[in-house]
């Protein structure tokens, strides 16, 4: 029982009670945490808007049996464009999701952090269409379940790669084609997400091709998490 | 588990339904209940009965209302032309509480909710946009949570709210009357500052 820092990212709140709110974080030293937010509804609170989902935070906890309790809360960043704008909250939501779906209470993983963050702010620096994909696809590499985009799934065949089967784990040939097709422009961006070329993907302008990979990395991350994601759902729709 | 006879059992699971209250207090509330009078206890059957009888949402606005429409719907000395949009019923009466609006409202019954998977089909959304022209709207005035679920409703609502002379208003952000500066977040002090306005011989 004592109190700690440490810094996060607000993934989600729930609400508690009269005035108060759970908020999940995934911290940078302590994993994915759950604290109580006392009187963080009431307008004159003292943490205000720094815990609403998407902040990044400097927060102090005290330690406690389930849950523990936010004492303190600093904004390191609350990312004003991404909150201004109803489809980067949506891709935001996205993300947010998947992180908490995959983190695990208790589990370090300042790796996990450090890419949200990174997502985050690029997000909130420009509006691109991959920036959510390319998150998913790292998301499932960081995990162990890197989707193979260089060869094919069956034969290791470098050529002729015409679809992806997220079962498999990645390309397949046309002689084994499974899954979904792939078209030349969409195996093209998800190489240079997943080898080393993000930035170049980044600055991709919305295109077939980007949709493709964006229902690929969304399939992929589905696959992986056994549910769907509740957000992505709703920025189809919308 | 049922340890208690039939109807105080049943009486203890569904007090234990009601939101905040757990096993232990439903305990205590249902001894406390077989310990009043008779009056007392159906009374509080009676005030159940009634309320959900009686009470329903208004067809216009969907505040809560007895009858067809809500009081607020039905009195002619409001401003019919402006529309304040809120999230839930509860809102109306902290809205109502300022004295400060005179027009009628409409709750949307919830807000868009990404993570928990709410979006505009789950919403009031589509009744809000037939009363704008049915009704000669000139002002809505958005007054959804200042919260992220709000904002992404307040942002939805803006783009599919045009009509010709219609103006779509967002309620300020800011802070909050007797509170200190210092411990203002960021946030709020920065759309305090952008929403600030002139004092004196200027207004």
């Amino acid at each position: 029982m004592s109190l700690y820092r440490d810094q996060g990212i607000v993934l989600r709140t729930y609400k508690l009670g009269e005035a108060d709110r759970i908020v999940v974080f995934v911290t940078k030293g302590h994993g994915k945490v759950r604290a109580v937010a006392k009187g963080v509804r009431k307008t004159k609170s003292k943490f205000g808007a720094r815990l609403e989902p998407t902040s990044h935070v400097a927060v102090q906890l005290y330690e406690g049996r389930e849950l523990d309790i936010v004492t303190q809360a600093e904004t390191l960043d609350h990312f004003k464009a991404i909150r201004g704008d109803l489809e980067r909250i949506g891709a935001a939501a996205a993300m947010l999701e998947a992180v908490d779906h995959l983190s695990q209470e208790g589990e370090i993983n300042p790796q996990l952090y450090r890419m949200l963050l990174g997502a985050l702010r690029t997000l909130a620096g420009h509006n691109a269409p991959l920036v959510t994909p390319s998150f998913f696809l790292k998301l499932l590499a960081l995990e162990g379940f890197g989707m193979i985009v260089d060869e094919c799934m069956a034969c290791g065949a470098t050529t002729g790669l015409e679809a992806v089967d997220v079962d498999a784990g990645g390309t397949l040939c046309r002689e084994h084609r499974q899954g979904v097709a792939v078209s030349a422009e969409g195996l093209g961006l998800l190489r240079q997400i997943l080898g080393g070329q993000l930035g170049a993907a980044l600055n991709e302008p919305e295109s077939p091709a980007t949709h493709e990979v964006q229902a690929l990395a969304t399939n992929a991350l589905e696959h992986h998490l056994e549910r769907r994601l509740r957000s992505v759902t709703l920025l189809d729709r919308g | 588990m049922g340890v208690y006879t039939g109807p105080v059992q049943n009486l203890i699971d569904e007090l234990g339904r009601l939101p905040g209250v757990g096993p232990k207090s439903a305990q205590r509330i249902a001894f406390y209940l077989l310990k009043v009078d008779e009056v007392d206890a159906s009374r509080l059957a009676d005030a159940i009965t009634e309320v959900k009888a009686k009470v329903g949402f208004c067809d216009r606005c969907f505040n809560i209302s007895q009858g067809d429409n809500c009081e607020i719907c039905l009195d002619d000395r409001r401003d019919p032309s402006v529309i304040c949009v809120v999230e839930e019923p509860r809102d109306v009466v902290a809205v109502e509480r300022t004295q400060e609006f005179s027009g009628r409202y409409h709750v949307l019954q919830g807000a868009i909710d990404h993570l928990q998977g709410v979006g505009p089909d789950q919403l009031r959304i589509k009744e809000l946009i037939a009363r704008i022209g049915a009704e000669n709207i000139t002002e809505v005035i958005i007054c959804t949570n200042p919260n992220i679920e709000g904002e992404a409703t307040a942002l939805y609502l803006s783009r599919v709210l045009d009509a010709p002379g219609l103006t779509v208003t967002r309620i300020a952000s800011g802070l909050p009357v007797g509170g200190d500066l210092e411990y203002a977040d960021e946030l709020t002090l920065g759309r305090a500052l952008e929403g600030r306005r002139r004092i004196g011989s200027g207004e």
